[in-house]
C-alpha cells in the first residue's frame, strides 16, 4: 500500500470514528429520557467515581495550590504587587487550571477505568450475557456511567478548586503573613459570577466527555485482553484532547458572552 | 421418536439463515428444527459458523436472511420490548460462563430477576428462586462468592443457575463442555440432563465434544460450510460412510 494510499485510509478512519461517536452520543441523549431509569446503578456509580477520585482530586489541588503560589509570589514582588496574590489564584483556578487539571486527572482515573471495565465485560461476553436476560446493556452500563461523569465531575472541580485555593492560602499565611480570613475575603471579592458560570457549565461538559468517550471505547472494544488495554489507552489519550477542544471553545464562547 | 417429533409443531425454527462477515460466509441458508424436549446437538469445527448461528438465535447478531422462530414468533420483527420478553424464555449458557465478575453469585443470579420477575408473574421471593437455581447446580453455600473466587466448573455451573433463574423453556449451550477437564465435563453434562428431566426443557447445544454429544442429543446437526451437512440420531452419524462426517465421529 502506497503512503498516499495509507493516508487516505487513516483519514477514513478517522472520520468513521467521528460519526460512530457521534451516534453514540446521540443514542445516549435518546435512552436517557425513556423508560425504565436505572437509578439504582445510577446511584452507585455517582458514588464509585465520586469516591474513587477525591483523594486524588484533593491531594492534586492542593498541591496545585501550593506550587502556583510559590511559583508566582517571586515574580509579583518584583513589581511590588504580592497584594494580588490572592485575586490572582482565584481567578486563575476557578476559572482555567481548576477544572482543566482536575478533569485531566478524572480522564486519567475515570476514563481509562470505565474504558477498562467495558472492554473486559465486551470481550469476556457479558455485555452479551446482559442482553440476553432482557437489560438493555447500553442503559444500564453506557447511560448510568456517562450521567454519573456529567453530574460528578463539577462537584469534584468544585472541590479540587477549594482544596487548591486552601494550598495556596497556607504559603500566603506562612510567607506573606496574610490571616486565611484576608486571602479568602480578597479571592471572593475578585471572584465574579462571570468566572464561575462558564467554569461550571464547561465542568458538566467536561465530566460527559469523560464519560462519553470512556464507554464508547470500552463498548466497541475488540481484539481480546490486548484490546482492552487499547480501550483503556486511547480512552485517556482521545479525552485529554477532547478536553482542551472544549477548554478552547469555552473560552471562545465566555468571551463572546462575558467579555472576559 | 423422530416420527413423533415431525408431527409436534417445533418450539424454536431457524430456516435458511445467512451470515456473512465481508467476504466470509459463515452461514449459507443453515436450517434447522427444536422439539419440545428435545436435546438438539449442532456440531462442527471450530470456526464453522456455531456460535454465530447461536448469537443470531436470540439476536445478538442479525441474520443477513433467513427467518428465526422462537415459540411460533419470528424474532427478526420483533421490537426491542417484545425480544426482551421472549428472551425470557430462553437460557443462554455462555462458552466462557460471561458471569458479571464485579457482582456476588446473589447478585448475578438477581439481575435476570430485576425486570422479569413481575412480568412472568412469579410467586415465589426473589431468595426463593435464587436459593432454588443454586440447589440445582448444588453450589448453595457459594452464594455470597465473588466469580473470580470459584473454579472454572463451578463457574460453569454458576451461569447454568443464571440462565435458570427465569425458568426457561428453551436452554441454549454454547459450547458447554470447552476448557473443563474430563471430570468436570462429565459433571457438566449430567447437571443438562437433570436440569433437562426436572424442568421439561428443550436444550440446543453447540459443541465440538463427541463425548458430550453421545451422552446428550436426541439428534444431532453437522455444521460445515455454513450448512446442514449431515442430520441424525449419533448412532446414524457414527455409522455414515461419508468421509467429513467419518473424521468427526473417529476417536
Amino acid at each position: 500500500m502506497t503512503q498516499s494510499l495509507r493516508i487516505v485510509e487513516r483519514v477514513k478512519a478517522f472520520f468513521i470514528e467521528i460519526g460512530d461517536l457521534s451516534y453514540f452520543s446521540f443514542r445516549f441523549f435518546k435512552e436517557v429520557l425513556t423508560r425504565p431509569f436505572e437509578f439504582q446503578e445510577l446511584l452507585r456509580q455517582c458514588y464509585l467515581i465520586g469516591n474513587r477520585s477525591i483523594l486524588l482530586v484533593g491531594v492534586t489541588g492542593f498541591i496545585l495550590g501550593l506550587v502556583f503560589t510559590l511559583q508566582s509570589r517571586p515574580t509579583l514582588m518584583e513589581f511590588g504587587a504580592e497584594s494580588w496574590m490572592p485575586s490572582m489564584v482565584g481567578i486563575s483556578i476557578v476559572r482555567e487550571i481548576g477544572p482543566v487539571i482536575t478533569a485531566l486527572i478524572c480522564a486519567g482515573r475515570i476514563g481509562s477505568g470505565i474504558g477498562a471495565e467495558l472492554g473486559s465485560m465486551k470481550v469476556t461476553e457479558q455485555i452479551d450475557a446482559m442482553e440476553v436476560s432482557g437489560t438493555n446493556p447500553f442503559k444500564y452500563l453506557v447511560v448510568t456511567r456517562i450521567t454519573a461523569t456529567t453530574l460528578m465531575l463539577p462537584l469534584l472541580i468544585i472541590f479540587g478548586d477549594a482544596i487548591a485555593l486552601f494550598g495556596s492560602a497556607i504559603i500566603e499565611n506562612i510567607k506573606g503573613a496574610v490571616s486565611y480570613q484576608l486571602y479568602f475575603n480578597q479571592v471572593f471579592d475578585a471572584i465574579k459570577f462571570s468566572d464561575i458560570i462558564p467554569a461550571t457549565i464547561k465542568s458538566f461538559f467536561f465530566g460527559f466527555v469523560i464519560g462519553l468517550v470512556g464507554c464508547y471505547k470500552g463498548y466497541h472494544c475488540k481484539k481480546g485482553t490486548a484490546g482492552v488495554g487499547e480501550a483503556s489507552n486511547s480512552a485517556v489519550v482521545y479525552t485529554s484532547m477532547l478536553l482542551f477542544i472544549i477548554d478552547f471553545i469555552a473560552v471562545f464562547v465566555s468571551d463572546i458572552f462575558f467579555e472576559i | 421418536m423422530m416420527k413423533k417429533q415431525i408431527e409436534k409443531s417445533p418450539i424454536l425454527e431457524l430456516k435458511e439463515l445467512q451470515k456473512s462477515f465481508g467476504n466470509n460466509n459463515v452461514l449459507n441458508g443453515f436450517s434447522l428444527q427444536l422439539f419440545e424436549e428435545e436435546n438438539l446437538v449442532v456440531m462442527g469445527k471450530s470456526g464453522s459458523g456455531k456460535s454465530v448461528m447461536i448469537k443470531c438465535l436470540v439476536g445478538l447478531i442479525q441474520a443477513d436472511k433467513g427467518s428465526i422462530k422462537i415459540k411460533g414468533q419470528d424474532i427478526t420483527v420483533l421490537g426491542q420490548n417484545e425480544l426482551d420478553l421472549l428472551r425470557t424464555e430462553i437460557g443462554f449458557l455462555f462458552q466462557g460462563s460471561a458471569l458479571y465478575d464485579s457482582m456476588t453469585v446473589r447478585e448475578n443470579l438477581e439481575f435476570p430477576l430485576r425486570r422479569h420477575k413481575e412480568k412472568l408473574n412469579m410467586k415465589e421471593t426473589t431468595e426463593d428462586l435464587i436459593i432454588e437455581a443454586l440447589e440445582n447446580v448444588g453450589l448453595v453455600d457459594t452464594i455470597d462468592l465473588i466469580p473470580s473466587e470459584l473454579s472454572g466448573g463451578m463457574q460453569r455451573r454458576i451461569a447454568l443457575a443464571r440462565a435458570l433463574i427465569l425458568k426457561p423453556k428453551i436452554i441454549l449451550y454454547d459450547e458447554p463442555t470447552t476448557g473443563l477437564d474430563p471430570i468436570t465435563a462429565k459433571e457438566i453434562i449430567e447437571l443438562m440432563r437433570s436440569i433437562q428431566k426436572k424442568y421439561g426443557t428443550s436444550s440446543l447445544i453447540i459443541t465440538h465434544d463427541v463425548d458430550c454429544a453421545r451422552v446428550i442429543s436426541n439428534r444431532i446437526i453437522l455444521l460445515v460450510d455454513g450448512i446442514n451437512y449431515a442430520e441424525g440420531t449419533y448412532q446414524e452419524l457414527v455409522q455414515s460412510n461419508d468421509p467429513q462426517v467419518k473424521a468427526f465421529f473417529k476417536h
